[in-house]
């Protein structure tokens, strides 16, 4: 990675929106340098989408959200990636982690009432062959995630004027 | 009663910091955004915090030694010699003050007697000239100019040399230009201060937040200028660490003792959480390479091309800083002076600036803007002030 490349991933994680110009200005390179990087950043993958953070228990949406450490046997032909494979694919599931330690797999897995989300554990999860334990913890709070804490206060204590 | 016979004259003629009228200005308006800031945005880095929180726990609550805690000064030493190439000793050379603030005091309050001249680069931070007064020694102005880049220049300071000249105060980085001194300027300047035997005060304080392909050459790293300097240094800038109020002074351990005395009766010590804080700042940092530090500059320095690029596309002229945290446009092109863009801009646009004349007469004609200030903020800012510029030009 360059420079550039680092310094535009630090730019556009705080802030995607920020206009090309903007970007070429604060890093010191041109539009249309900072505009292929980022086009090979995307082409490569790196940069996978552009999405907001939200803070959905500020909305109206109902939601559950659990936690579930997933132990599995890895069989013939399907080592852990497979496995995963199979989990991730559900629509429920939002992120699953290969772990070390004593479970193989974290899931996190969204719903809207614990009626669904329990459904989805006994009826989708536990049920897979590969599949040798589940232990679900909900999620009751969310503090901080990808760096930033939810109910952080944004005012600025500084004095408004200082030498 | 008249209290006029009991106050000092000398303390009582000394005007208010022209930063005092904006600053009840501005904290009269709602939701201002505010570029008169003088201070980082970002929070002390929590291992830092936590490293006093520890302390409390663990009751460390008693005085310290007058000159701070040896374990801070033996990390000041090593900070010193390993980024700056200046070696001092923990025990007789370094003294840990309140702030920088408290150390310049200290110095001018050591070295000036009556009638003593003090040299004070202008524009500069505005307590300079008030702390020379307070000493009993008589500040004069050294002006600097945009074309010199704000350096001190050889000529102009032997211009203002008198056969009274004690001491020159040399404020780089310096704010509120941000211009900064290089090696070979420091170089240019030294043969003047052997020649006319004076004492410079360096107030290094934003030595580590310099940009581009320059580097920070403390004073007393100039050949033979260690005798002659005190190093003023601090955790306020480099580490957003302003409120914890921790800064030091290195320097010949016969002046280190007497600003110790001042110190001493006057103050006893800094307070021991903010040297606890400030000592893990330093250990941490020699440990990781100054990452907190370094990741603080990156994020200034693309704020500070940002608000250069927008006060140029404004049409307004604006010297690129080159150190600390601020630019100094020119506003001459509204027909303005500078207190009357900056009341007109916190009251129409709701955005306060600094007016430059409160760094001194040769401001006029700037004003500074911090650019330690959030993204989004710092953007709506120079909008704001964009549409300001066209309505008045």
């Amino acid at each position: 990675m360059t420079r550039l490349e680092m310094d535009l991933l630090d730019l556009l994680k705080e802030d995607c929106r920020l206009p090309l110009e903007k970007l070429a200005v604060m890093t010191g390179a041109s539009l249309e340098e900072v505009a292929s990087v980022i086009q090979g950043l995307e082409e490569r993958r790196v940069i996978l989408r552009y999405a907001p953070m939200i803070n959905w228990d500020l909305t109206d949406r109902e939601r559950v959200e659990a936690m579930i450490e997933v132990r599995v046997t890895p069989q013939r032909d399907m080592g852990f990636d497979a496995i995963a494979r199979r989990i991730y694919c559900f629509d429920e599931v939002k992120s699953v982690f290969l772990m070390s330690g004593s479970y193989d797999l974290l899931v996190l897995v969204e719903a809207r009432t614990l009626k669904e989300l329990a459904a989805f554990v006994s009826g989708k999860l536990s049920p897979l062959e590969a599949v040798t334990g589940t232990a679900t913890s909900f999620v009751l709070k969310r503090y901080k995630e990808e760096g930033v804490i939810f109910d952080d206060e944004k005012t600025d204590r500084r004095l408004v004027i200082s030498p | 009663m008249n209290y006029d016979k009991y106050l000092n004259p000398r303390i009582v003629a000394v005007p208010p910091s022209g930063i005092r009228r904006f600053f009840d200005l501005a904290a009269a308006m709602k939701d201002t955004i505010s570029l008169g800031v003088g201070e980082p945005d970002f929070r002390t880095p929590y291992h830092i915090r936590n490293a006093a929180i520890n302390s409390l726990v663990d009751g460390e609550t008693q005085y310290t030694a007058n000159r701070g805690l040896l374990e801070l000064r033996r990390e000041i030493s090593l900070y010193l010699s390993g980024r700056y190439n200046v070696s001092y000793d923990p025990e007789t050379q370094i003294l840990v003050t309140i702030g920088a603030s408290e150390a310049i005091d200290l110095a001018l309050r050591a070295l000036c007697s009556p009638g003593d001249e003090v040299l004070v680069p202008e524009p500069s931070y505005v307590s300079y000239s008030p702390g020379v007064v307070f000493a009993g020694g008589t500040p004069v102005g050294v002006e600097t100019l945009e074309k010199d880049e704000f350096r001190l220049t050889p000529e102009k300071l032997e211009a203002a040399i008198t056969p009274r000249t004690r001491a020159l105060i040399l404020p780089y980085p310096n704010n509120p230009t941000g211009g900064v001194m290089t090696r070979k300027d420091l170089e240019a300047i030294a043969p003047i201060i052997r020649r006319h035997d004076l004492l410079v005060i360096s107030d290094e304080i934003y030595s580590e937040l310099i940009y581009g392909d320059h580097t920070h050459t403390a004073f007393a790293a100039v050949e033979g200028m260690y005798e002659r300097t005190l190093t003023i240094n601090g955790f306020s800038k480099a580490f957003a660490m302003t409120g914890w109020r921790v800064g030091y002074a290195c320097g010949p351990a016969e002046i280190i003792s007497v600003m110790n005395k001042i110190h001493q009766y006057a103050i006893m010590c800094a307070p021991r959480q903010g040297q606890v804080a400030a000592a893990a700042a330093l250990k941490t940092g020699r440990e990781n390479g100054y990452e907190d530090v370094l990741r603080m500059r990156d994020s200034y320095d693309r704020r500070r091309r940002l608000m250069v690029d927008a006060f140029r596309s404004m049409g307004l002229h604006c010297f690129e800083p080159r150190g600390a945290f601020y630019v100094f446009p020119s506003i001459r092109k509204t027909g303005m002076t500078s207190e009357e863009f900056c009341a007109g801009l916190l009251k129409s646009k709701n955005v306060a600036a600094v007016p430059g004349t409160a760094f001194g007469p040769g401001g006029e004609g700037n004003i500074r803007c911090c650019y330690a200030t959030a993204l989004d903020k710092l953007n709506t800012a120079l909008d704001r002030i964009a549409e300001f510029v066209s309505e008045n030009s």
